[in-house]
């Protein structure tokens, strides 16, 4: 028998635990010829401003080991055009769509989740507050208490939608920062984003990216996400969505047996878009030899102290 | 166009040609079958995670052996960094995931007009499939070929015996003209007459591409640019390869040169 990979987000069922993670994977449409959209949990789309954005200029990524460095500053088509352009194809490949929201004032957010809540197939809002590439707003509200508190409170009061902030590793405690969104009302958490992070081309003494800074992702970030996810599952009630650098079936369950409900991945499909049916049988696969009937009680079993 | 495929491709020959320079040819059948002139592969050198991204390579050449379906592509490749390196050791046997084909190709036009090709280094890569199209089409094909030295210009007879006529350039003069390969274009777009149909394709350094778009422009002639960006994925997920272009409304915007590219219309790039 087939092990069951359904998992809970709020109120939102997903039929498995794999998310390609925002900011990785387009709007989905660009993968729709490699991967049945409707196969996977969910799909996190690239974060949205009510406006249009241009993003910076390049060269926009670099690589470093095992990893790379992205400031590709949220270039992006705005939430009208996403909603009129993207959502019809995404809707009729029967894809259950993430937004993940980014605004540069509270009023932003609470604009584009009432917009959103209105919008057929939009499935939940992940709220982007650790864009550590762009000036203004984003970040501004996840590494502050108190911001993050007023954001997701504010966002919550908007729209009925399962709420996921999604929470950055560039703080001294990311557990508190999940605390936070979880009093203020949110379904789930996701992290990590990516590491703020520079690359300097020693020949010439400039940065490698247009922006200076850029966030680190992929293998090389992995146990310090699978350590932060730990921590937030340990701290909150609600569902953690752990990403960082998965790229392969163990990566994922590792990231469960932490306390992730569900996973994101991101940089990793840049490698193979291929990825996804390969990450599902992995863990069924996975399920099956350890007599696991259900995806969802592998979720934080880490054994510790001879347990 | 096809939807794009993820091959283990086994290195059916490595050819060193320089110190730096190798063709490598892998046996990717459906990949040959359908990649276009201007398309491109994205070539994952190492199993492991360092270097973690593939690099994307123009089609070199899609092979056939005669009476048989395409079975192989190969790639023209420049020694620079780590995963270059690991292509330029490559041996017989050796498999590479190879993604494709991917992106716009270039459009291959018809006599009476002329195909100029003008190539600089390792931008020869995307000219040999477009030769192929062009003769197809029975177009009159010029190569504009630069590069440091004499020692940097290949597959010199391969466009030689299929009619291809070559304008050679060096930087240090020790083949054809001395200096960039801009030089010898802009004579013989001076030369041309306006009422003769031309279109011009380039592939290279972007400086070298600028330079044909403005020549281009100045002569009143079309251009196709096969652009190379930093790119991440190559399927338009990631946003590192943008270029400035013009849309169909004249608006300017960061494009993906994945998607919307590697080749553009001259008169559509806005350089920085």
């Amino acid at each position: 028998m087939k092990a069951d990979l359904r998992v809970r987000i709020g109120t939102l069922e997903l039929k498995n635990p794999i998310i390609p993670a925002s900011g990785c994977f387009g709007y989905g449409l660009e993968y729709a010829e490699v991967v049945d959209l409707a196969s996977l949990g969910a799909i996190a789309v690239k974060g949205l401003f009510l406006a249009e954005r241009e993003g910076h200029p390049p060269p926009r990524v670099v690589e470093t080991p095992s990893g790379m460095l992205n400031a590709i500053g949220l270039q992006g088509i705005g939430v009208h055009r996403f909603v009129r352009e993207k959502m019809p194809e995404l809707r009729r490949l029967g894809a259950v769509v993430i937004v993940n929201i980014c605004g540069s004032s509270l009023d932003e957010y609470v604009e584009l989740a009432r917009i959103l809540s209105d919008v057929d197939g939009v499935a939940a809002l992940e709220l982007n507050i650790s864009c550590p590439n762009i000036k203004e707003g984003g970040i501004q509200f996840g590494c502050d208490l108190g911001s993050t508190h007023a954001v997701v409170s504010a966002v919550r009061n908007a729209t009925r939608l399962p709420l996921i902030p999604k929470l950055t590793p560039n703080v001294t405690s990311v557990a508190s920062f999940a605390k936070a969104a979880e009093d203020a009302g949110a379904d789930a958490v996701s992290l990590v984003n990516t590491f703020l992070a520079m690359v300097i081309d020693v020949e010439t003494r400039r940065p490698k990216l247009s922006n200076v800074m850029g966030g680190l992702s992929g293998p090389a970030i992995r146990p310090i996400a699978v350590r932060m996810v730990y921590d937030c599952a340990r701290a909150v009630h609600i569902p953690v969505i752990g990403m960082g650098g998965i790229t392969s079936a163990r990566d994922a369950l590792e990231f469960m047996i932490a306390g992730a409900t569900a996973v994101q991945v991101g940089t990793a499909c840049f490698v193979d878009p291929f990825i996804w049916p390969k990450l599902l049988s992995g863990i069924e696969e996975y399920l099956e030899r350890h007599g696991i009937e259900r995806v969802a009680d592998l979720v934080g079993t880490l054994r510790i102290n001879g347990a | 166009m096809p939807a794009p495929v993820d091959v283990r491709a086994e290195v059916l020959a490595n050819s060193r040609l320089s110190a730096d320079y190798n063709v490598l040819v892998l046996a990717a059948p459906t990949i040959a079958g359908s990649a276009r002139a201007g398309q491109f592969v994205m070539i994952r050198a190492t199993d492991g995670t360092d270097p973690l991204l593939r690099r994307p390579f123009s089609v070199f050449e899609v092979l056939q052996r005669p009476g048989a379906a395409p079975h192989a592509i190969s790639i023209l490749s420049k020694r620079v960094g780590v995963a270059t390196s690991r292509l330029f050791e490559a041996v017989v046997g050796d498999r590479f995931d190879c993604l494709g084909p991917l992106g716009k190709p270039f459009t291959a036009v018809a006599p009476p007009s002329e195909a100029w090709m003008v190539a600089g280094g390792v931008g020869l890569a995307p000219f040999a499939t477009l030769t192929d199209e062009l003769r197809r089409e029975g177009t009159t094909i010029r190569l504009f070929y630069g590069g440091r030295s004499h020692t940097d210009l290949f597959y010199l007879d391969w466009f030689e015996s299929r009619g291809v006529a070559l304008d050679l350039a060096t930087e240090d003069g020790s083949r054809g003209s001395h200096g960039r390969v801009t030089a010898p274009l802009e004579r013989a777009l001076s030369a041309r007459p306006a009422t003769d149909g031309l279109m011009l394709y380039a592939c290279g350094p972007e400086p070298m591409l600028k330079a044909v778009a403005d020549l281009a422009q100045r002569h009143q002639r079309p251009s196709q640019l096969s652009t190379e960006r930093i790119m991440g994925c190559g399927m338009g997920g990631c946003y590192s390869c943008v270029i400035r272009a013009r849309d169909e409304h004249g608006r300017v915007h960061f494009v993906r040169s994945c998607l919307n590219g590697p080749v553009f219309n001259g008169d559509d790039v806005v350089w920085e």
